[in-house]
């Protein structure tokens, strides 16, 4: 107990002076805005297990050829050596001056998975064999040319909510194997994951008659906004006295709407654990949008709406994920 | 994407085997068939059973494979440690290795092994074609580490020919950019005074020391066998070198083809030495020969314990050394040996073989007739040997009349073409002379304070006895060679023209042979001394172990930095060619007194220059060549973008009429 003890506080002093020493170690602790390029100072570097077991055969081979004082083996030795160590550089050279440019992840429901995209810049210099390891997935991409690569990564979203991603670790021991040669990268990044939906959720809650539900009404609608033209747009959409004045086609947008709003209340579900009820909400705004019917959704301390749309259907989900409690 | 031990892909195996085939192939020629056909059956029916699926070999079939080829090894050999059944066992084991490879770790320690394997091959053979053979093997094994890489899916080569192309190519320029470094650490890193461990002697290739017989190309192969002979502790300081001459068998009778020791002219009534000075005491640690020669510093003046000292001065154990033998003994550097000579020795001392080399017996009576004293005599001999003979390793092979052959013909040998001619030319003129081996010189290996002395340290020479002074010491080879070392292409081919008569035959002999003695004598014949001489020409005339290490740190650093240099480097401006060359453009208009403002674009510059009045031949039209291959195209094309640096490179800029004016 007590040695334990003891080699904990010199653990944390070693810390503490690692820590002033090579402030690179806390300032890459700390988030960093994008884009973050890999400078030298940052790439650390080390022989792999491989690395290590390589190097205990030579030993062992420029043993032998002293022993044997047989120069033409030692000097395959030599040469095989000088080979594997001068792919440090290698190795190095892939790593060093690569950029994070951009990272972005569409949100997605928990329980599914999120793909993340990672932009990766470098100078026109062919690099190979770089890889690239956010949590336990891995990605390997090679970089050529000005445009860069865009890696894609799959990882798990168990939970809803922000969505931290963890550092991602960039490295490669490229040509040989030999040597890792790494960076962390902890950009300022976080993913949203929208609440998981319910499997079998009851109907959506309609206030009218299935009568007026099922009534459309396209003219005489009030005007929404106007938007740009498309040249999908039919001509009599165009709003042209707008359009006169703007110097572009504007086009006419139109509520439709399919019989009366419906209010999504997280107060009146009764009897359902709050997750469930969040569940269920996230799965009647999903049903709401595919019908085409106006919705308004009403949490605790917010209300949202009515509305209809990605925008709209986008803030519900969103204040939905970041309800309290999810943690609890 | 997720981690997991990987099967290799049918390319990564094929990769890896074919390493392990370039690994054993240099062994199978010298292994037994008992060993050799098991290899064999066991790599191909790997290959075969791989290439029809991925399915793992079970445990039931390797485990008896494992314990087989032990058994076998040991069948043939007897033993399963020392070099042949060691490297025997190595080679079945690398196979073996190969039949359980699945994953890339196990490819990559089968890497490993197989670059053992292939190192344990030299030592075996140390010919420049094999060894280059053999360097070829290691980018085979470099590239089918890149192999083991993984790639990126987006820029997977297409065909495992493009693929093997771009792994070959890797490996390449990873061995010529390490060759500097390579040599920079083979020339520095100090080399054993002797052995770590005894390399132990195997029953087919024992160590041949000294023999009681002397003919071409025996010496030889002693001479380029680096192993030691013996080593010797010397009481107080040793002899200076060019009196450690180390006294073998003396070779009395020849009979035209070998000078040989015959044992009743051995075993005559010892004459005692009287010496000269100071004597030398030591302690010498011979090597096992298997003969019963004991070495000692020419003139031993006291016989070790468990030997005699025959008439000729040669100590002989009375046993023959099998095991490493120590023996004490003290030796008179300066000496005068029986300085009176009975009729009996004096016509041994004579003795010429009958109808050989008349062209030499009367070359020495027209010395004997015309210059008479037997100094004059020793003179001419030596003068001889000094103005056209070479010294080398490799000499023409001689004819019948050998020492015809060696004096007037292909006039290159070694210490014992020249001690062998010598003597004859000595008895030919009357002067009672004899053969010496033994060994000269021996590397002080000054942290473990002894001398080394070497098999290729193994020397004759010859012994003459004068009026009054007895018998003399006579190195013809040092005046041939003082060094022992030759060097020089022209020596080689100037000698060589009299004896074969197609020129671009001869031609192609002396540059092969040239190559071969080069990596010879630079490689396969470096060690410690030659080490030592190494800094004399920065003022260290024999580079201890410190020197030596200072020098392999030194220059491996300035290597290291040149690498270090090249990785961190940055490339200088643009990287694009088609920006670049505008730069180019901007720098010339700049010079010619019209810079680019930093934030002005290419239009509104070109504008602004029109508004100056400034104007090239095509100004105004590469400036919207610019604008178009930049920003009309998403990729300009290669074509267009040269001929725009080419433009750019001619424009001549004409300055503006109104500021010439």
């Amino acid at each position: 107990m007590n040695l334990h003890g003891a080699i904990a506080t010199r653990w944390t002093q070693l810390l503490e002076l690692a820590e002033r020493r090579l402030p690179a170690l806390t300032r890459l602790k700390q988030a960093e805005s994008l884009p973050i390029l890999l400078h030298r100072r940052r790439i650390y570097v080390l022989p792999t297990r491989f690395g290590l077991m390589f190097s205990a055969v030579l030993l062992t081979m420029l043993l032998g050829a002293l022993n044997y004082n047989n120069n033409p083996a030692m000097l395959l030795t030599c040469l095989l050596a000088a080979a594997a160590y001068q792919s440090v550089f290698q190795a190095f050279r892939a790593v060093d001056r690569v950029e994070l440019r951009a990272l972005r992840a569409e949100p997605c429901h928990a329980g599914s998975t999120l793909h993340l995209d990672l932009h990766f810049v470098a100078d026109a210099r062919a690099r190979h064999g770089l890889r690239v390891r956010v949590e336990e997935m891995e990605a390997v991409f090679d970089l050529a040319g000005s445009g860069g690569e865009r890696v894609q990564i799959q990882l798990p979203a168990p939970q809803r909510g922000w969505r931290r991603i963890g550092r991602i670790r960039v490295w490669s021991e490229y040509p040989f194997g030999l040597f890792h040669v790494w960076s962390w990268l902890n950009p300022e990044f976080v993913a949203l994951v929208y609440p998981a939906l319910e499997a079998n959720p009851p109907p959506l809650p309609l206030g009218g008659s299935d009568a007026e539900q099922m009534s459309v009404r396209r003219s005489g609608d009030e005007l929404a906004t106007l938007r740009g033209y498309h040249p999908t747009d039919a001509l009599r959409t165009i709003a042209w006295k707008a359009s006169a004045r703007h110097d572009t086609l504007l086009v006419k947008e139109f509520e439709l709407r399919r019989g009366r709003d419906t209010v999504l209340d997280f107060a009146a579900l009764h009897g359902l654990e709050r997750e469930a009820r969040i569940a269920r909400l996230a799965r009647w705004v999903c049903m709401a949008e595919s019908a085409q019917v106006r919705y308004t959704l009403q949490l605790p301390e917010l209300r949202l709406g009515p509305g209809l749309g990605p925008e709209h259907r986008h803030a519900c989900l969103r204040a939905l994920a970041l309800l309290p409690g999810a943690a609890a | 994407m997720k981690r997991a031990p990987a099967r290799l892909d049918g390319m990564q195996f094929g990769m890896v085997a074919a390493s392990v085939l370039a690994a054993v192939a240099p062994h199978l020629m010298r292994l037994p068939v008992l060993i050799m056909a098991p290899i064999l059956v066991v790599f191909l029916g790997r290959c075969l059973q791989r290439a029809r699926g991925t399915r793992r070999i079970p445990a039931w079939l390797k485990l008896p494979l494992i314990l087989l080829f032990p058994v076998f090894v040991i069948l043939h050999y007897g033993n399963i440690f020392g070099r042949e059944p060691g490297s025997a066992l190595a080679c079945a084991m690398l196979v073996l290795k190969l039949v359980e490879t699945d994953t890339r770790r196990d490819a990559r320690a089968a890497i490993c092994f197989a670059s053992f394997v292939l190192m344990s091959a030299l030592l075996f053979d140390s010919g420049l074609g094999f060894a280059l053979l053999l360097f070829a093997a290691l980018a085979l094994f470099l590239a089918t580490l890149r192999e083991l890489e993984p790639r990126a899916a987006a820029t997977q080569p297409r065909g495992w020919r493009r693929a093997l192309g771009q792994d070959l190519r890797v490996a390449s320029v990873a061995l010529l950019a390490a060759t500097p470094l390579a040599l920079c650490v083979f020339v520095f890193f100090p080399r054993f005074g002797s052995p770590l461990w005894g390399a132990p002697t195997d029953g087919t290739t024992s160590r041949t020391g000294l023999g009681d017989r002397m003919a071409p190309n025996e010496i030889q192969e002693l001479l380029i066998d680096d192993s030691p002979a013996f080593r010797v502790v010397f009481d107080s300081n040793a002899p200076p070198r060019e009196q450690l001459y180390w006294r073998g068998p003396v070779l009395w009778r020849f009979d035209g083809v070998a000078w040989t020791r015959p044992e009743y002219l051995a075993n005559g009534n010892p004459a005692v030495p009287q010496p000269i000075g100071r004597e030398v005491s030591y302690e010498v640690t011979l090597e096992p020969t298997e003969r019963r020669w004991l070495l000692a510093l020419d003139v031993p003046t006291l016989t070790p314990e468990g030997a005699v000292r025959g008439a000729d001065m040669t100590l002989v154990s009375r046993a023959s050394v099998d095991q490493l033998m120590r023996y004490r003994v003290s030796s008179a550097p300066q000496y005068r040996l029986e300085p009176v000579l009975d009729r009996q020795r004096r016509a041994q001392a004579l003795q010429l073989p009958r109808d050989f080399d008349p062209r030499s017996l009367e070359l020495a009576k027209h010395w004997r007739a015309e210059l008479g004293s037997d100094d004059k005599i020793i003179a001419a001999a030596l003068d001889l040997f000094h103005r056209d003979f070479y010294y080398t390793l490799n000499p023409p092979e001689l004819a019948r009349d050998s020492v015809d052959d060696f004096l007037f013909e292909t006039k290159r040998g070694f210490c014992e073409h020249f001690s062998s001619a010598f003597t004859f030319l000595m008895r030919a003129a009357g002067i009672p002379a004899r053969v010496v081996t033994g060994y000269q010189g021996g590397y002080f290996n000054s942290v473990g304070d002894y001398l080394v002395v070497r098999q290729s340290d193994a020397h004759a020479w010859s012994e003459v006895w004068l009026e009054q002074r007895g018998w003399v010491r006579v190195d013809p080879t040092s005046a041939v060679s003082p060094e022992r070392v030759e060097l020089g292409a022209r020596a080689a081919a100037r000698a060589d023209a009299a004896w074969y008569q197609a020129a671009w035959l001869l031609t192609l002999r002396n540059q092969f042979d040239l190559v071969n003695r080069v990596w010879n004598e630079a490689i396969v014949q470096f060690n410690a001394l030659r080490q030592q001489n190494l800094l004399t020409p920065f003022g260290i005339d024999k580079a201890d172990y410190g020197n030596l290490m200072t020098a392999l740190i030194g220059l491996s650093s300035l290597l290291l930095g040149l690498f270090a240099w090249w990785t961190l480097r940055t490339a200088r401006g643009p990287s694009d060619p088609l920006d670049a060359a505008y730069l180019k453009l901007c720098g010339k208009l700049a010079g010619a007194g019209a810079a680019r403002a930093p934030a002005e674009g290419p239009v509104a510059f070109a504008r602004r220059l029109d508004a100056a009045g400034l104007r090239g031949d095509r100004l105004q039209a590469l400036l919207a060549d610019y604008v178009r291959l930049r920003y009309a195209c998403q990729l300009p094309p290669a074509g267009a973008v040269r001929s725009f640096a080419r433009a750019v490179a001619t424009l001549r800029i004409h300055a503006p009429a109104s500021s010439a004016g």
